[in-house]
């Protein structure tokens, strides 16, 4: 890593993340200007983008090679008032919380008390969810029954394919007039609705390119100052490439990155989509540049890794927008979820990994920084040795990348109907979600909390944390007579609460395409331009609504658990254990020795516990799949839990498996925290037992000792996961710090403060976790030699 | 159908052959080596394990359950098992609710044993691993490993047997075409040393493995380093002018001694010796002996 890069790294590393009001400021200064008084919704959205763009602060970094800043400066991170209005409790909270907090300043403090506020409250999507949705869904939520992704950010988990590299915003403004002059008023009702939208699309072109043309500006500026020769060429050159892209479709490596980049700022300033956004694929979109560039001499290897390097420092200099109550608590994170693809099958289904892969692997080991996050595509077809490579870089201990299984995500999107080319194209984003890159709408809507749904079966409809009725009456378990009726029971509890999830999903859906089009992302999107809708009306080539089911581990040791003991056993009655489960296990430690270490686990590859995971599987599968989300596409399940098995494990009481109140969940589809005792192959045996391919992904942690990760161990890895994708498993994940480590760093903060772990479909700071998540990591199995 | 007694079955075991492997342990042994790290693999008959960090204070579970009356529990020394009384019939380990009492041998027949090996299938496919038969001594239940290692041939999954050598070559030639390759250990060359360690003389072990090797079997040798034992250059050049007579030695793996075993001896309330492990110089000088004489050498197995 060369001087430029190490400060850049470094500024990046050592900025403390603060609240800039300068979006909040822009946004409400235009919705307060007559000239949006006189136009259609989607026309204000645009409007509003391309005021920001034309107004916003423009920031060029001492040394850096790519620019554009979503915030002021780096790391100052923006707010979007109108998808929710942080209260001045609300921005306390976020200058003072001990983990993941946001500096914020008396000057942005005053401007929301004085304009934001005034102006956003009520009209802020997050108010109107709560004004629209049934008191039903309210209590569910309370409850910690699931939790609502768009209650503060906007739908979000996109990422681009390759048209922005083939195409500009001059280009992207053409296929726009085209499709205005297409419209048939005479014959289609939707032409003037279509109109508005189109027109929308086209004004935030005109929004990124005068983005682009202020920093060619500034950059020229900034170069006739400057005294030192080699940085006033690069500041003339960054003028020049900020000139022609993204009005036109880049030439060289150097604009390719830039395209892109200003894509990205322009995407996360329109809204604060969860995930940010992500370039997908960034192997196969750079390569022609690459190669024809070393080809003819223009560049070199060390020039395009620098470039790269600065690359991701800007992904690094955008911490999430921040997100507060339950919502922080599902995903307490300053990762905004940005994963770079590398490796996987091209359009035509032949092997992807190229030269650049591994140059960008290479990149991700030397920058070790969290965002973007990374992982590798394996494909049949591709090598052993990228595999290997990728797990050089994980045995360094920094959970990245994370590894996934291209045909298993190729068969997940065939299964949900795309064409063949579209489903190679596509890859996972944020944490492990599949999806078909830049022409989806694919929308993670919350996390689904199985093991509640269970306890409130077991209490006959009543939650009894607080004594409230919110399921409906399944019968009392003591009258049970054999475990289908607890099966059958816990099946029309999850479908009463599906029913109420997907209610507010189709609710949260049609205000955010009412209220809040994304008219910039539309244009990125296939086929908004050509279909004349936004992306948040359906306007994308396929549409899914996801729900993410969290955890499956516990709630299957909680099955087999009763089946065992209560049913099969009759060693202990469902009189006595929901007795012992209501105090907690008080003075029954005995009892709940016995559950643990004497009940068949899931984990171990053991057919009595594997087939109720199979059960709750298919159960969740059938309550959500194929139910029609309000875009014209369908509800589909995956199956990860960023932060919330801890939340989820607080508002749960003890549960049959012995796990006691207010613990943390299983994670992922990982078994319960200590369960799997018969080594790797067991648990990925027992993983392998659902069918991923349902799926829009799973997530699967496992923790090695640094042991393992000598030559040989590392061939044996490799074809660990190789036996685990021909399963067709999604993803496995692997940490490589032990666990005394981990101990010593959650008594010694301060020396520890840059060591990262794998949480669960990404990587953070372990100083950075709430105490309930260090424990929980610390407890998952080490799987040693 | 054969039963045998096994007592543990290790998933994802790297170190025991090629691949990824499941290693079936076989109790029984002749020797009675003291530094064995699988003291509980020993004697052919089962064990009670005890481990009184699991026993829970207020629990008793396990006195109630015995049928013969043979655990006491006192506030001072905890739980006490009385080894005349004690029929090793299971009760108690079965009822206890955190596995700190655990019957260590279990019956299997060959079908079920089948049954466990087949589970990870998929990753021997994968890794070009397999079953490796271990203990204990595998030779020990001839009848049983022949059986089981039918059925492994039967359905072309690569086999190893890992064995002390010391059992009539006629078994060897039993199992021999259903070996894919003898983990083989030699502890020492000076039969007298072996007496005093093992309790046997090593020329049977030498003979059977001059016998295997002339027949034409692929061979890894194992050679456990034992300090104050074996770790003599002395013993060194000898193992090398033993194996220069043979042809086929393909391996040798140098195994140090480690004390990973030393909390199985104590949950056996068994007796073994303090040692310390080889120094890493120590270890690097006899891998040295073995390389200057033109033998592929790994530390480990």
């Amino acid at each position: 890593m060369n001087n430029r890069i190490k400060k850049l790294r470094e500024q990046s590393l050592n900025t403390p993340p603060s609240i800039s009001g300068e979006r909040a400021r822009l946004l409400t200064e235009f919705y307060q200007s007559p000239e949006a008084q006189k136009v259609s919704i989607p026309v204000q959205r645009a409007l509003a983008f391309k005021h920001i763009m034309e107004h916003k602060q423009i920031c060029i970094n001492e040394g850096e090679l790519i620019v554009g800043e979503r915030g002021p400066t780096p790391r100052a991170t923006p707010t979007y008032p109108e998808i929710n209005t942080h209260s001045l409790e609300d921005l306390d909270i976020l200058d003072s919380r001990e983990k993941t907090s946001y500096s914020v300043d008396s000057e942005t403090r005053s401007l929301y008390r004085k304009e934001i506020i005034p102006f956003w409250k009520s009209r802020s999507i997050r108010d109107r969810i709560f004004q629209e949705v049934p008191d039903q869904w309210k209590h569910a939520y309370e409850a910690g029954i699931f939790t609502e992704f768009m209650e503060q950010r906007a739908p979000g988990h996109t990422v681009l394919d390759d048209k922005i590299y083939r195409k500009g915003f001059v280009d992207f403004k053409k296929s726009i007039q085209h499709s205005l002059d297409q419209l048939d008023y005479l014959k289609n009702p939707e032409a003037y609705s279509k109109k508005q939208h189109l027109k929308a699309m086209s004004i935030a072109a005109d929004g990124i390119m005068a983005l682009a043309r202020r920093y060619s500006e500034k950059a020229a500026q900034m170069a006739q100052k400057q005294t030192n020769i080699q940085r006033k060429k690069e500041l003339q050159k960054i003028s020049d490439i900020c000139s022609h892209v993204p009005a036109h479709a880049p030439r060289t490596f150097w604009e390719a990155l830039q395209h892109y980049w200003f894509v990205h700022v322009g995407v996360i300033t329109e809204l604060n989509g969860w995930d940010s956004f992500n370039p997908g694929r960034l192997d196969q979109h750079l390569f022609p540049f690459y190669q024809k560039q070393i080809n003819d001499k223009s560049l070199s290897k060390e020039e395009a890794q620098e470039l790269l390097q600065s690359f991701w420092i800007k992904f690094n200099n955008q911490p999430a927008p921040p997100k507060v109550g339950v919502t922080a608590e599902e995903s307490g994170t300053y990762t905004d979820f940005a994963l770079i693809n590398l490796g996987g099958v091209k359009t035509d289904g032949t092997d992807g990994v190229n030269e650049l892969s591994f140059l960008i692997l290479d990149v991700i080991e030397e920058m070790r920084i969290l965002q973007p996050s990374s992982m590798v595509q394996i494909s049949k077809k591709g090598p052993d040795r990228f595999l290997k490579r990728a797990l050089k870089i994980i045995k360094t201990g920094f959970g990245q990348p994370s590894i996934f299984n291209t045909e298993a995500i190729i068969q997940e999107l065939l299964r949900q109907g795309k064409s063949i080319e579209d489903a190679r194209d596509g890859g996972a984003s944020g944490c492990v979600e599949t999806g078909a890159f830049g022409k989806e709408n694919y929308t993670l809507t919350g996390y689904f909390n199985l093991p509640k749904v269970l306890e409130i079966t077991l209490n006959n409809g009543a939650d009894p944390r607080t004594g409230k009725k919110i399921g409906i009456e399944t019968g009392d378990p003591i009258h049970f007579t054999e475990f289908q009726d607890l099966v059958k029971a816990f099946q029309k509890q999850l479908n009463h609460f599906i029913d109420i999830k997907i209610t507010g999903n189709n609710i949260i859906e049609r205000l955010y395409a009412e209220y809040i089009p994304a008219p910039f992302l539309s244009v990125l999107t296939s086929d908004c331009i050509q279909n004349g809708k936004d992306y948040h009306q359906g306007g994308a080539r396929y549409n899914t609504t996801y729900i993410q089911g969290v955890g499956l581990g516990t709630i299957t040791d909680c099955m087999t658990s009763m089946e065992y003991h209560v049913f099969d056993q009759k060693n202990i009655s469902m009189e006595h254990l929901l007795q012992v489960l209501k105090n907690d296990f008080k003075g029954e430690e005995i009892l709940r020795q016995r559950l643990v270490n004497k009940t068949p686990r899931y984990g171990m590859d053991d057919d009595y516990a594997d087939k109720n995971l199979k059960t709750i599987f298919d159960l969740y599968y059938q309550a959500v799949n194929g139910r029609p989300n309000t875009k014209g596409g369908s509800y589909r399940i995956n199956l990860l839990p960023t932060t919330v098995h801890v939340y989820f494990g607080k508002v749960t009481g003890a549960t049959p498996n012995g796990r006691k109140a207010s613990s943390p969940l299983s994670e992922g589809i990982s078994p319960t925290q200590g369960a799997d005792t018969l080594g790797p192959t067991a648990v990925l045996k027992s993983a392998s037992k659902i069918d991923h391919v349902k799926t829009g992904g799973t997530l699967l942690n496992q923790k090695f000792n640094p042991q393992l990760f000598d030559d040989q161990g590392m061939d044996k890895l490799v074809k660990l996961i190789r036996s685990y994708f021909s399963m067709d498993g999604h993803h496995i994940q692997i940490n490589v710090v032990s666990a005394d480590t981990l101990r010593k760093a959650q008594e010694n903060t301060e020396e520890y403060r840059n060591l990262i772990v794998r949480v669960a479909g990404y990587s953070d700071y372990f100083c950075d976790l709430s105490k309930e998540l260090q424990d929980e990591i610390i407890s998952r199995t080490e799987h040693k030699l | 159908m054969t039963t045998g007694i096994i007592f543990d079955l290790k998933k994802f075991a790297i170190h025991d052959g090629p691949g990824i492997r499941t290693t079936v342990f076989l109790k029984g042994c002749p020797l009675h080596c003291w530094w064995c790290h699988n003291p509980e693999g020993q004697s052919s008959n089962k064990d009670l394990f005890f481990n009184p960090e699991k026993c829970l204070e207020m629990c008793t579970d396990c006195i109630t359950a015995c049928p013969n009356q043979a655990i006491t529990k006192n506030n001072d020394a905890g739980l006490l098992i009385d080894k005349n009384k004690c029929q090793l019939e299971g009760s108690c380990a079965e009822s206890c609710p955190t596995q700190a009492l655990s019957i260590i041998g279990h019956e299997i027949n060959a079908d079920e044993l089948m049954k466990e090996i087949l589970k990870d299938k998929t990753f021997y496919d994968h890794s070009k691993g397999g079953v490796t038969f271990s203990g204990g001594e595998p030779l020990v239940q001839l009848k049983f490993l022949n059986e089981v290692m039918q059925k492994c041939k039967h359905q072309n999954i690569h086999t190893v047997v890992d064995t002390c050598g010391l059992a009539p070559f006629e078994d060897f030639e039993k199992i021999m075409d259903k070996t894919d390759l003898f983990l083989y250990d030699l502890k020492m060359m000076d039969e007298k040393k072996h007496i005093q360690n093992t309790g046997y003389s090593n020329r049977k072990v030498l003979d059977n493995l001059k016998k295997l090797a002339k027949s034409g079997n692929r061979i890894y040798l194992r050679l456990p380093l034992i300090p104050d034992v074996n770790d003599s250059r002395e013993n060194a050049q000898k193992t090398v002018d033993f194996i220069q007579t043979i042809p086929g030695i393909e391996r040798i793996h140098l195994l140090p001694f480690h004390s990973a075993g030393t909390q199985k001896y104590q949950n056996l309330k068994r007796k073994t010796k303090d040692t310390t492990p080889l120094s890493e110089e120590r270890v690097k000088e006899l891998k040295e002996i073995y390389l200057k004489n033109g033998f592929s050498v790994k530390i480990g197995g």
